[in-house]
């Protein structure tokens, strides 16, 4: 495990950097300011928790962190490549090779099978068939649901569904794991298995990104970030 | 993604929702089975008027008078309708080889009509037609059972008599049973030499109903001295029936003094241009129909793209998801457009089964002849259908942000 350098310099280990990234939806009087202005850098092997109040503008960081929107302005550079010099197709595939996403609605493709849920993305990757169902199979391993394969989303639990879509996240070998409250549709003892999950994976070296309003899942991190009213209020190291 | 991941993922997708897939996959059928089954009977109505005509015989000149001559001869009526009318010694001078030298053949026609009895039986004969024995071979009369009249009947008005299927039939109950026979036609006895083939309708007449009996005969016994009603020319060749043609106007016109200022007091009817001008409007009716066939296939192209805009905002979520997880435009293009294409596919084998199946009935009273291109111009069509009618909502589901895809609930 590497020690955050903080600092003015660019190190050559930051995942992460965004630099005065404001987020601006319409215009005019009516415009919505969801970012205004702000930097943020994450170091590989990092397990951060996002937390805000509802419109605090930390679903917006979440979907510029994770390529599905751009900034209005600012500069966001992840793993070294500034995105917004990328091409829509382009973009498709640093989501795909370098973000896992985790979704509080779990996110999978309905009347699909567990294996190829997990599959997708290593599909839209080029994969061979065979390869990308070794790395399915073990990556369902990996979250303990090898027996459930075969089952259709319907056919799961929440908390295996999520899991599903946890085993679909690390499928690709992602540099990141976003997830946006990834506990927010589970039940005690199912949150309990996903953060405990989330602990290992980032124990085994993953980075993680979890955006939450839970404290109990934020007290899992080893860094807060809190935001408020599109801006950054704290940053600290909690463990 | 493989063509066998695309496939199967739109497979997934039209099974999905199996009742809307199915009846979008019959709009398209109905369009695609309407193109080759209208086409089918436009061909097979073309092909039978075809067929009956070419059974007339193609090289056939149908000479008759309009009565008096164009126009303003009419006042005049009564001299110029003798002047102009149509007589045995035209019938023989057309057949003079220096006169005429490209027709084969030349058979003058009177007709009449009459009641046939045997014995208690009796049948009205709508036509009884005197000829010669030439009238057989240029008009496509061949005989069925028995035998023809000969040249020397015609010189001694021998009472003797061909009949039609139908009128043979009516009188002896089998058509071969009638020859060698004796009918009467009006007061007097005439002896059945033979019994014509059966033979197509070419018009509203039947062929079959008539009688034929030698032209002498039938002006002594029944239809007096006047004016021929026809004289039946057959040209030495198919490609030699517009110069023979020419030279009957002009010889007739000769004969006859016709001036030249006037239009011509003769009707001549030629084969050729009735098969010409029937096969015109066959293709105009074809033309009409497939036009009418491909509104139904346009509509059923239609019914693609409505089905097709529905799935994808009905799957916007799942595209934002598939695009979060790393697909690519052209991933998503390609699903959608395999979506639709294989829908518009489906419909078209569909269709293309159906079309084959009806065909082999009678439609209207016209057995379709199916056109081969039309199947492979249909499916190609409905194949093609797919990828225009779908390329508008696959395009719209390629082109949603990601973002704004998953947010859609």
């Amino acid at each position: 495990m590497r020690g955050r350098a903080r600092g003015p310099t660019v190190a050559a280990d930051a995942l992460i950097e965004i630099r005065d990234v404001t987020k601006t939806y319409g215009a005019g009087e009516t415009a919505v300011h969801a970012l205004r202005g702000v930097s943020l850098r994450v170091d590989a092997g990092e397990y951060v928790a996002v937390m805000g109040s509802s419109g605090s503008g930390k679903s917006t960081l979440m979907n510029i962190l994770g390529c599905l929107d751009v900034p209005s302005r600012g500069e966001y550079r992840l793993d070294g490549t500034d995105v917004a010099r990328l091409t829509e197709d382009q973009q498709a595939l640093v989501r795909g090779r370098k973000i896992g996403f985790i979704f509080q609605s779990f996110n999978l493709i309905p009347r699909t099978s567990a294996l190829a849920n997990v599959e997708l993305p290593l599909t839209y990757a080029h994969l061979r068939r065979s390869d990308r169902r070794k790395r399915a199979r073990r990556a369902l391993e990996l979250v303990g649901l090898a027996d459930r394969a075969d089952h259709r989303p319907n056919q799961l639990s929440g908390g295996q569904q999520q899991r599903v879509a946890i085993a679909r996240a690390l499928a690709t070998g992602p540099r990141i794991l976003l997830a946006d409250e990834p506990t927010g549709n589970l039940d005690a003892h199912s949150t309990d298995e996903v953060l405990g999950m989330f602990d290992q994976l980032n124990a085994e070296g993953r980075t993680v990104v979890v955006i939450t309003h839970e404290t109990e899942v934020a007290r899992r991190a080893r860094r807060l970030i809190r935001v408020s009213d599109g801006r950054i209020v704290a940053d600290e190291v909690t463990g | 993604m493989s063509p066998r991941d695309l496939f199967g993922a739109a497979l997934r997708g039209l099974g999905a929702n199996k009742l809307r897939s199915l009846l979008t996959v019959l709009g398209v059928a109905i369009g695609v089975g309407a193109v080759i089954v209208l086409v089918a009977v436009g061909n097979g109505s073309g092909k039978a008027v075809q067929d009956r005509l070419e059974a007339m015989g193609t090289n056939l000149l149908i000479v008759s008078t309009t009565g008096g001559g164009g126009g303003f001869a009419r006042g005049q009526a009564g001299p110029s309708a003798q002047q102009y009318s149509l007589t045995m010694s035209d019938a023989s001078a057309l057949t003079d080889n220096r006169l005429a030298p490209d027709v084969a053949a030349v058979a003058p026609v009177m007709t009449s009509s009459g009641t046939a009895t045997n014995g208690d039986t009796s049948y009205t004969i709508n036509q009884v037609i005197g000829t010669t024995p030439e009238y057989m071979p240029a008009t496509n009369t061949p005989l069925g059972t028995g035998r023809s009249f000969t040249q020397q009947d015609v010189d001694t008005s021998q009472r003797v008599v061909l009949l039609g299927q139908t009128a043979a039939t009516e009188l002896f109950g089998r058509p071969t049973s009638a020859v060698g026979q004796t009918i009467k036609l009006g007061a007097v006895d005439f002896a059945v030499l033979g019994v014509l083939a059966s033979k197509d309708s070419t018009g509203f007449s039947d062929p079959n109903a008539t009688a034929i009996v030698p032209i002498s005969t039938l002006r002594a016994t029944q239809a007096g001295y006047g004016a021929l009603n026809q004289i039946v020319v057959q040209a030495a060749d198919k490609d030699k029936v517009d110069t023979a043609q020419a030279e009957v106007t002009q010889l007739l016109a000769a004969r006859h003094q016709v001036p030249a200022t006037q239009t011509s007091p003769y009707r001549i009817t030629n084969s050729a241009q009735i098969l010409q001008t029937s096969q015109d409007t066959a293709a105009t009716f074809t033309a009409l129909l497939a036009t009418v066939a491909a509104i139904s296939l346009i509509v059923g192209g239609i019914g693609v793209t409505n089905i097709m805009l529905v799935t994808v905002t009905e799957r916007t979520r799942e595209i934002g998801i598939r695009k979060a997880l790393g697909a690519r435009r052209r991933a998503i293009l390609g699903q959608f457009l395999i979506e639709a294409t294989l829908l518009s596919l489906l419909g078209g084998a569909v269709g293309v089964a159906a079309a084959l199946i009806v065909s082999r009935f009678q439609l209207a009273g016209v057995q379709p002849v199916l056109v081969p291109s039309s199947i492979a111009l249909a499916f190609g069509v409905s194949a093609a259908v797919g990828l225009f009618f779908g390329s508008m909502p696959a395009h719209r589901a390629a082109g949603l942000r990601p973002i704004d895809a998953l947010r859609h609930e």
